[in-house]
């Protein structure tokens, strides 16, 4: 197909997604594939402090990415605008940018693989007629509740409403046609409480698709109790022992571990997990799955950032390792097929490769008998520092924690102000426990309570 | 460059403020932005941008209304205007707009070669050379990235006080990530270089020993051992330790997090907070550094604004919000990621004054200890004052002298005890490496900077038993 400056006044209505990146990819030229990523988002965010309402932002914005590949050269342009002259700007410029990078055979855009899509309804009508009033509310309320939550609770630093509803469209030129829209609202608190000198902090949070998957109660217990269970904290001998990890820090973990398992990662030499296919790398009740087909997970979707169905990929399975995630160029480069784990940042990113919904498969015991079974160990209630104390080349795993000792198999003294260190590595190899409660959360990874040995813990 | 006449953004104003209200603001935002990735023997990308908007709040009593569009046309604004206004509170009385007066601010740093007016192709070039350079370090190297990245940021803020600013931020960066490998697996090294001036940036820096320190430092950690676990004496290079600053105390001066409760140092001014050795400086008007602006994103002048002073805590940082609760000027520190957000107290460039030690002494007079020669990032929680930073080039100190290199690991302190557990400071200084400061979801430039200097203890994370 061949393409004039006249086509720009056909471009498509800016309400209509799917329209705009059909007509932007219906511009590839001879020996050129186009694409375009199309997305439009709805969100507001309210704060309030002290029985008010601090601050209400409410916005639309909207959004396109467009790669070009030319020969076997890609360029990538984006623009936070959907007005016709833009978009139009936006191909030249990528297709520009293509001119100046290296050829690479590997590349090339996605092209229909007869995977179906998972029927996944992310769509609340509910969350888009909902009253901001109701929301003020809402917030209010929970603002009110951890106050109330107990005596110790000093402040609450914030009490948060969120909402977005995102749609989004890719169309190419080799036939990718998807269109996919999702709603999330959600519910934090943190919570500072205090008692004569000491102070300590917990957050807690509700999430949902609508108004009515969230638990305010629960969203406000979990931060006082955070926040209170920790008075008194102290810091620990350093010692090397058990530590049991919260469903929220296990999938802290999984994000990280997911990096690793990247096929783009291992291709370049970066992953300490290359050349180990088929190979033991973990405990035997390890079993990782990246699913986004899966509606419970928080960010599922029918596709995945180049337009393929998205598909459930297990990745390590009774800790031995199985497969690698892939987009369709880090698979072109390995001679296999995409795993449909491409992803991006919003329409301002070139899609990447990475996991969506990560979740290990649930044992059979409780929190309480996980703990018990460990008997001595640090319960790990958060950590910090994941960016600047993780390299997930190297390995290397260092983090500040907060938490309670474990001693004859019952919480005992809070602690604080400590690191927990290992590797990635060992810390798979040294699981002892997967525990049953499995929790969806807003990450692209699910947590459950689990138990890692000879873990480093650096206190006084 | 006109984002929005000033006959539009006064109609703005005016109709923010109809239904009531003490204040209404506009901040337009046009940012270009372009760059280049290099990996694994290729230019693998290169991607540009464009983002342009405004973004319009509206105070009534305690409650800020806002609304953002892309549209900058009066039709456009006006709507957002509507928004942010039923966003915001009814109530208070209205006020009258005063008329716009221009704000005067001497630009940080003037940029000499604008991105835009440089060939694509000499950007790539600047990859290929640090490739070649890092490769050329040793054969243990075995992948190389580095990135080329510049913006232009052009932003106009507007409000019913009269303020009416603008600033032209261009700011370039370069940054090289080295893989090693050897019979201890694999090791990464990076170098990172960034400033608020245009392409003239690489007429003083080398790429080419940026690359070859990265790949230096990749290869030195190939024979690191395990960092050790416990509390033990750090001694923080010059240049690399700003971050600790930028923690232990940057974000708990923060005036929006004292006013929330949520800083350990709330109620501290004129307290001694550190070590009588520390002078603590937040300075947006230190160009060319990675922090520097002209004016920040509510159209109030940078400034240099001494924080701590010989270990007493002088002054917070303010935006407009905080300072007129409290009746006071700000600081200069109101600073937003995009017109897609409101603005909030934000660090610049933050620096320690240089002290009077010779830094080699420092070590020399270190009996036991770590040296850290570079440092990752890093988080705190500013009501308990408890942070950590991650080391990302590290030695063993043993009777005063540097012996074994050490693995990665964060470093974890409470920020009123690692201030005053400073005891040595050096009279040498550097900035760092260029910044972004993350906080309720938004990130900004920021800079930071130190001379050597040493804590008595600090715990350090590693494995080693």
């Amino acid at each position: 197909m061949s393409a004039t400056a006249s086509h720009v006044g056909h471009l498509p209505d800016t309400g209509d997604l799917a329209a705009i990146a059909g007509w932007v990819a219906g511009m590839a030229r001879d020996h050129e594939q186009v694409e375009a990523y199309v997305a439009k988002g709805r969100e507001t965010e309210i704060r309030v402090f002290d029985g008010e309402v601090e601050s209400l932002s409410s916005a639309e914005s909207a959004g396109i990415g467009i790669r070009v590949v030319s020969g076997s050269r890609q360029g990538f342009a984006y623009a936070g605008s959907l007005e016709p002259d833009v978009v139009a700007d936006t191909l030249k410029e990528a297709r520009d940018n293509a001119s100046f990078v290296s050829e690479d055979p590997y590349l090339g855009l996605a092209a229909p693989d007869g995977v179906e899509p998972a029927s996944l309804d992310l769509w609340r009508e509910e969350l888009l007629g909902y009253p901001t009033e109701q929301k003020v509310r809402l917030a209010l309320e929970l603002e009110r509740a951890v106050r109330a939550g107990d005596r110790r609770i000093r402040a609450v630093q914030a009490a948060d409403w969120g909402d977005s509803a995102v749609e989004s469209a890719i169309a190419t030129s080799t036939g990718i046609r998807a269109f996919s829209r999702r709603c999330s609202c959600y519910l934090s608190a943190s919570a500072i409480a205090g008692e004569g000198d000491d102070t300590q902090t917990g957050s807690g949070y509700s999430v949902g698709r609508s108004p009515a998957d969230l638990d305010v109660e629960a969203a406000a217990d979990d931060a006082v109790a955070r926040a209170t269970r920790l008075l008194g904290a102290t810091r620990p001998r350093s010692a090397h022992l058990t530590v049991v990890l919260e469903p929220r820090i296990t999938a802290t973990l999984l994000s990280v571990l997911a990096g690793t398992l990247d096929g783009e990662s291992v291709l370049k030499g970066r992953s300490l997990f290359a050349d180990r296919l088929g190979e033991k790398v973990a405990f035997s009740g390890v079993t990782l799955v990246d699913d986004p087909t899966n509606p419970e997970a928080y960010s599922a979707g029918p596709y995945d950032a180049e337009g393929l169905a998205t598909r459930r990929n297990v990745l390590i399975e009774s800790g031995v390792l199985q497969k690698f995630l892939y987009n369709t160029y880090s698979a072109r480069r390995a001679g296999t097929v995409s795993t449909g784990s491409a992803v991006r940042a919003g329409y301002a990113g070139a899609p990447g490769t990475g996991a969506r919904a990560l979740s290990l498969l649930p044992g059979s015991k409780t929190p309480q008998e996980v703990l018990r079974e460990v008997g001595e160990g640090l319960l790990v209630q958060s950590v910090s520092g994941i960016h600047s104390g993780v390299n997930p080349v190297s390995g290397d795993f260092s983090v500040g924690a907060e938490g309670v000792m474990v001693s004859g198999g019952s919480p005992a003294g809070p602690v604080r102000e400590i690191t927990i260190a290992s590797t990635i590595q060992r810390m798979l190899a040294n699981v002892v426990a997967v525990g049953a409660d499995l929790e969806y959360l807003p990450s692209n990874a699910a947590g459950l309570t689990l138990a890692i040995s000879d873990v480093a813990t650096s206190g006084r | 460059m006109v984002l929005i006449d000033q006959g539009v953004l006064d109609v703005v104003l005016r109709r923010a403020l109809r239904s009531g209200g003490e204040m209404a603001e506009v901040f337009a935002e046009d940012r270009r932005s372009n760059g280049a990735r290099f990996d694994d023997g290729r230019v693998e990308d290169m991607a540009s941008g464009r983002e342009r908007g405004a973004g319009i709040r509206v105070v009534s009593g305690d409650t800020t209304g806002f609304a953002h569009t892309a549209d900058l046309t009066e039709k456009g604004l006006l709507a957002a205007a509507e928004a942010a206004a039923a966003a915001a509170r009814r109530g208070g009385g209205s006020v009258n707009v005063v008329a716009l007066s221009r704000v005067q601010a001497p630009s940080p740093a003037e940029v000499s070669v604008l991105p835009e007016n440089v060939a694509k192709a000499d950007k790539v070039a600047l990859l290929s050379r640090a490739d070649e350079a890092a490769r050329r370090a040793g054969s243990q190297i075995r992948q190389v990235t580095a990135v080329y990245a510049d913006n232009r940021r052009q932003i106009l803020v507007a409000n019913s006080e009269g303020v009416l600013a603008t600033d032209d931020q261009v700011k370039t960066r370069f940054a090289v990530s080295c893989v090693a490998s050897g019979d201890t697996g694999l090791q990464t090294g990076r170098e990172s270089v960034g400033a608020t001036v245009g392409f003239e940036l690489f007429d003083t820096v080398s790429v080419e020993e940026m690359a070859a320190a990265a790949a230096a430092r990749a290869i030195r950690k190939l024979a690191a051992r395990p960092a050790p676990s416990g509390r033990l004496a750090v001694v923080i290079k010059q240049g690399s330790g700003g971050v600790l600053f930028h923690e232990a105390c940057g974000h708990g001066l923060e005036a929006d997090l004292v006013a929330r409760d949520a800083s350990v140092f709330k109620g501290k001014v004129g307290e001694a907070v550190a070590s009588p050795l520390v002078t603590l400086v937040d300075d947006g008007t230190m160009g060319p550094e990675w922090g520097a602006i002209g004016v920040d994103d509510e159209g109030h002048p940078a400034q240099r604004n001494v924080l701590i002073q010989d270990g007493v805590l002088t002054d917070y940082m303010w935006d407009w919000m905080r300072a007129r609760k409290e009746g006071r000027p700000a600081s200069g520190n109101g600073r937003r990621e995009s017109y897609q957000h409101l603005p909030m107290v934000r660090m610049t460039n933050t620096y320690v004054l240089a002290g009077a030690e010779d830094p080699e002494e420092i070590v020399r007079q270190t009996p036991y200890g770590v040296f850290v020669a570079q440092l990752g990032g890093g988080q705190v929680n500013t009501a308990t004052g408890d942070f950590v930073f991650g080391m990302t080039e590290a030695y063993l100190i043993e009777n005063g002298r540097l012996t074994e290199p050490l693995r990665d690991a964060n470093l974890i302190g409470n920020g009123p005890e690692v201030l005053r557990n400073i005891d040595v400071v050096g009279n040498d200084f550097a900035m760092g490496s260029p910044g972004t400061c993350g906080k309720d979801g938004q990130g900004v430039p920021v800079g930071d900077g130190q001379p050597t200097l040493r804590v008595s203890a600090l715990t350090v994370g590693g494995t080693a038993r």
